[in-house]
């Protein structure tokens, strides 16, 4: 119940999201959306999600409101109306077709059929000696999974600075003074 | 050295983070080294972390270089974790495979136990932070660039 209830309320915020002319309060409604995911997280008893939900989703709305505060950029909305608004509905017919034949074979809500996961809440603890079983998991079984992860994190980092840098920009501050 | 009323937030702001901060920073690290005993582990801890530093540098503004962590050192420190990382996870050919948990796995719910999940905790925890804390400081240098023209 208090689920629906959550997932109502991401919905609605999502939307207000995208409806909204200001660009802050339009970062404050992506922030909602991602604070009631935390929320939902923890009803769904997963207290590790929750908690690197909460501090990526505060990480994420600093950098959000330092990148687009004292900036009043207006979103430019007007015009081709028509193409705009046919586009959107193939693209949401198109992907409710394929989610419609996706969900059909995913099993029931809560009712997990995986034998390997089994295994692991089984054995997890005497295989491994950690006692929370997300971080056996993530760094003993499926570690292979985790050093992607923080490869993808290390390339995205690394683009960011290359990005950013501050000679390249000072190098085409000077051919624009030439 | 910190007190410039011109640079940053307001007194009372200020008061409080420099109140709060270490707190903060604590937690992380507590988050990070109880990663394999109760919920949280690298990445959150590491996030943790790094928003003590952005706290700092929100409070008492870009100018006032009170965290002391410049880009490269960022940068150097997020490489350090890749390399931690990658060489716990070569640490498993001692015993055969990649990834293999070779340590001793000591008693359950205690600090000292599950062999190398702390260390890959750390080194998580070392990358991420160090990594969102550098995107930041980036981030604010560039704004400080745009502002100068």
């Amino acid at each position: 119940m208090e689920l629906h209830l959550l997932l109502l309320f991401m919905i609605f915020a999502a939307i207000v999201a995208i409806e909204v002319k200001d660009l802050l309060s339009s970062v404050i409604g992506v922030g909602a959306v991602g604070f009631a995911l935390c929320l939902a997280f923890l009803i769904l008893k997963a207290p590790d999600l929750a908690i690197t939900q909460l501090v990526v989703e505060i990480l994420c709305l600093i950098i959000l409101i330092r990148a687009t505060i004292n900036k009043d950029l207006p979103l430019t909305i007007e015009g081709r109306w028509v193409f705009n608004t046919v586009s959107t509905l193939v693209f949401v017919a198109v992907f409710l077709f394929f989610a419609f034949l996706a969900l059909k074979e995913m099993p029931v809500f809560g009712n997990p059929i995986m034998g390997v996961v089994k295994r692991y809440l089984e054995q997890g603890t005497a295989q491994t000696g950690a006692v929370n079983l997300v971080t056996a998991i993530i760094l003993d079984f499926r570690a292979y999974d985790t050093l992607g992860e923080a490869t993808v994190l290390f390339t995205s980092v690394i683009g960011i600075m290359a990005v950013l840098r501050r000679p390249g920009r000072k190098k085409i501050e000077e051919k624009s003074h030439d | 050295m910190i007190d410039n009323p011109k640079t940053g937030m307001s007194l009372i702001v200020k008061t409080i983070t420099r109140l709060t901060v270490g707190l903060i920073l604590l937690f992380g690290i507590y988050i990070v080294l109880h990663g394999h005993l109760s919920p949280g582990g690298g990445f959150a801890g590491g996030v943790i972390i790094a928003l003590s530093l952005v706290h700092l540098i929100l409070a008492f503004g870009r100018d006032a270089k009170v965290s002391k962590i410049s880009m490269n050192l960022a940068s150097n420190l997020e490489s350090l974790g890749a390399l931690m990382f990658l060489s716990v996870a070569l640490l498993g050919f001692l015993g055969g495979s990649f990834f293999l948990n070779v340590f001793k796995k000591g008693a359950p719910f205690k600090l000292f136990s599950s062999g190398t999940i702390p260390f890959s905790n750390i080194a998580i925890s070392l990358k991420v932070g160090v990594g969102l804390f550098a995107i930041f400081l980036a981030l604010i240098i560039l704004e400080g660039t745009k502002r100068k023209k």
